[in-house]
């Protein structure tokens, strides 16, 4: 057993420096981050000085980057062999440093961690409301199997699920935005002054439209799967020693159907996470909701590579060691492989 | 392939999708007939040309330059249509081997190659795309590699549980104990029982593919010199579509999208019923009177 989830969090430490590395060469080799700040009325010194600032000006990883044996005893880092770009990223990284954002001037990490909360918010909200609805519907549509009921609970989820993100955020917004008053977007109403109560009301009414988008994109998926899941259980013999038993359909559903169906939910959360955090980027950007995803966003129209790196290094991580958890949840959850 | 066909013929879900595809095919194929404008023309540009509402000139009004939606749209279904199959094809071939590979030698090739599965699996790939095609050029050849690399590894884990499966059967077993050549096996023995499933997970790899280019062209990350449905979403809404009230300019190429993405999901959902059957039924059901009352060992067998 420990050595299960040691074997698992041994697992998730390699994808996260696959992750570290992937992320490193992504925005080094694959350019220099400052050719791409195209902008003509940057002087060459500029550029230079920008290049120098973000330590751009180093080697990226090996300081005896020249086979010349006379120039390689004087590497290109100076005294220390360490003096890399990729050292340089590491250590940063260590002390929590992603560097300063090229559009506001402000510390990476500090402008994610503030926004890291309204996306927490918005996944939370959407996320549970979707599991909670989307299993109900799922229980509903197995145990009214090859019915109407069935069919149409069956047509709706693949349609929900073809949808995407955020043309349904549009459309939401479109019709809330004209017909019912809802906000335009944002987290709440700039300059209203308010406070407590009033402010979570408010905070709320900006929440409404996005958690809707978010839950209604998810249910269709929960709905398919604890479908499935259900049908495979009552098929099961127990199933029958239960009716014989004399119990009645809801407790059939409840004590055995359910209970044996939320193993495959939980992983499907987890598979999901990816899916998820692509949703929440469609709908922040829709709704101007202050996330990460939003901050993707307006980083790549703003060229602001530091601020995209490190969101995308945020959410990769996030992503890891949600799997991680859920995985070891999953070890707890089920006895067979508890007790193995 | 005949069974497989009439076995289609007969599942509803797969028909209507495989009729969705169709029409849509159909419609990019012979867009220059059916499309009254053609996009690419200069038209000149009046204040009341743009956002016009739908009218008999323009069925599904202008967008925010002017041109008429509808051809726009027409014209649309080929971007998507090209991207969709392009990235999937390439999904389809990168995931195919690993699975194949992966399933067919086992061992530590096999580990190797599931958990860099499981590792590219876990990172999300949204995000991953955009940071890559806002590195590269937001070209439609980098957009289809893009999603492409980044789409292979359900397929990946689906080949490769099937080839497991396949390998132990006896006529693969035979043609090793004659000492078949592994590759020869592979290619006459294993492949072709593979394939009908890869061919049903290529339909939902293309609705995938044409979902995530959507949302990439949605994010500003589209090829700025083609008009795909997504591009068309993101023009009418950065450019004031919501405030004009233009609903029309929002409507057509979602609906689009739409379509096509059922239709590929209605028709593998279709393949895999046919390749997969499932007991759709239970002991719950009313039909199980039926059961109870001494015709239990047939609907369990059948």
């Amino acid at each position: 057993m420990t050595k299960l989830i040691l074997r698992k969090l041994g697992w998730a430490l390699l994808t996260i420096a696959f992750v570290l590395l992937l992320n490193f060469f992504l925005f080094r080799v694959m350019g220099d981050p400052t050719r791409l700040l195209k902008d003509p009325r940057l002087s060459q010194a500029t550029i230079e000085a920008i290049r120098v600032r973000f330590g751009l000006d180093k080697p990226v990883i090996n300081c005896f980057e020249t086979l010349n044996p006379i120039k390689a005893s004087l590497n290109a880092c100076g005294v220390n062999p360490f003096n890399t770009q990729f050292a340089a990223y590491l250590s940063n990284l260590l002390k929590g440093d992603l560097g300063v954002s090229f559009h506001s001037q402000r510390p990476v990490a500090e402008l994610l961690t503030e926004r890291l909360w309204n996306t927490l918010l918005l996944i939370g909200a959407g996320q549970i409301l979707a599991i909670i609805i989307g299993i109900i519907l799922g229980l509903v549509a197995a145990w009214k199997a090859r019915t109407v009921l069935d069919y149409s609970a069956l047509v709706g989820s693949l349609t929900v699920w073809s949808l995407p993100t955020f043309w349904l955020g549009i459309l939401l917004l479109f019709w809330g935005s004209n017909y019912l008053g809802l906000p335009l977007g944002g987290k709440e109403t700039i300059g209203s002054g308010l406070t407590g109560l009033k402010r979570l009301g408010d905070i709320g009414t900006h929440l409404l439209l996005p958690t809707l988008t978010f839950t209604l994109v998810f249910i269709g998926e929960y709905m398919l799967i604890m479908r499935s899941t259900v049908l495979d259980v009552l098929s099961e013999d127990y199933i029958l020693t239960a009716k014989a038993k004399g119990l009645s359909t809801f407790q059939i559903l409840k004590d055995h159907a359910l209970r044996n169906a939320m193993l495959p939910i939980v992983t499907i959360v987890a598979l999901n996470l990816g899916f998820t955090v692509a949703g929440a980027i469609q709908i922040e950007t829709v709704f101007s909701w202050p996330g990460l995803g939003l901050t993707i966003f307006e980083a790549v129209g703003r060229r602001d590579y530091p601020v995209l790196q490190g969101a995308f290094l945020l959410l990769a991580v996030s992503v890891v060691l949600a799997n991680v958890i859920a995985d070891l949840l999953y070890t707890f959850l089920d006895p067979r492989v508890r007790l193995a | 392939m005949r069974d497989f066909w009439q076995a289609l013929r007969r599942n509803r879900m797969g028909v209507i999708g495989l009729i969705m595809i169709v029409l849509t095919l159909l419609m990019a194929i012979f867009a220059p007939l059916l499309a009254p404008y053609n996009p690419k023309e200069r038209i000149r540009v009046t204040l009341d040309s743009i956002y016009a509402k739908p009218s008999l000139e323009h069925p599904f009004g202008t967008d925010d330059a002017g041109k008429d939606v509808l051809s726009n749209f027409i014209y649309g279904a080929r971007v998507s249509l090209t991207v969709g199959f392009f990235a999937s094809f390439i999904s389809v071939v990168i995931g195919g081997t690993i699975g194949l590979i992966s399933g067919f030698f086992g061992g530590k090739i096999d580990n190797l190659l599931m958990r860099f599965t499981d590792i590219v699996l876990v990172i999300p790939d949204l995000p991953l795309a955009v940071v890559l095609v806002a590195l590269t050029k937001p070209s439609l050849m980098n957009i289809i590699i893009v999603i492409g690399i980044l789409g292979w590894t359900g397929t990946a884990r689906l080949v490769r549980s099937q080839t497991i499966s396949v390998k132990e059967r006896k006529f693969v077993l035979r043609a090793k104990a004659i000492g078949a050549h592994p590759l020869y096996i592979l290619r006459n023995h294993i492949f072709p029982l593979v394939l009908p499933l890869m061919i049903a997970n290529t339909v939902l790899v293309i609705s995938l593919a044409i979902l995530n280019e959507s949302a990439l062209a949605f994010l500003g990350l589209g090829d700025p010199s083609t008009l795909s449905w997504g591009q068309m979403l993101n023009f009418a809404f950065t450019r004031g579509a919501m405030s004009s009230g233009a609903w029309w300019a929002l409507l057509a190429p979602g609906l689009g999208i739409v379509w096509l993405v059922l239709g590929c999901t209605l028709l593998g959902q279709g393949f895999q019923q046919i390749l997969n059957p499932r007991l759709e039924s239970h002991h719950l059901q009313k039909s199980e009177m039926i059961a109870l009352e001494g015709s239990h060992v047939q609907q369990a067998t059948g």
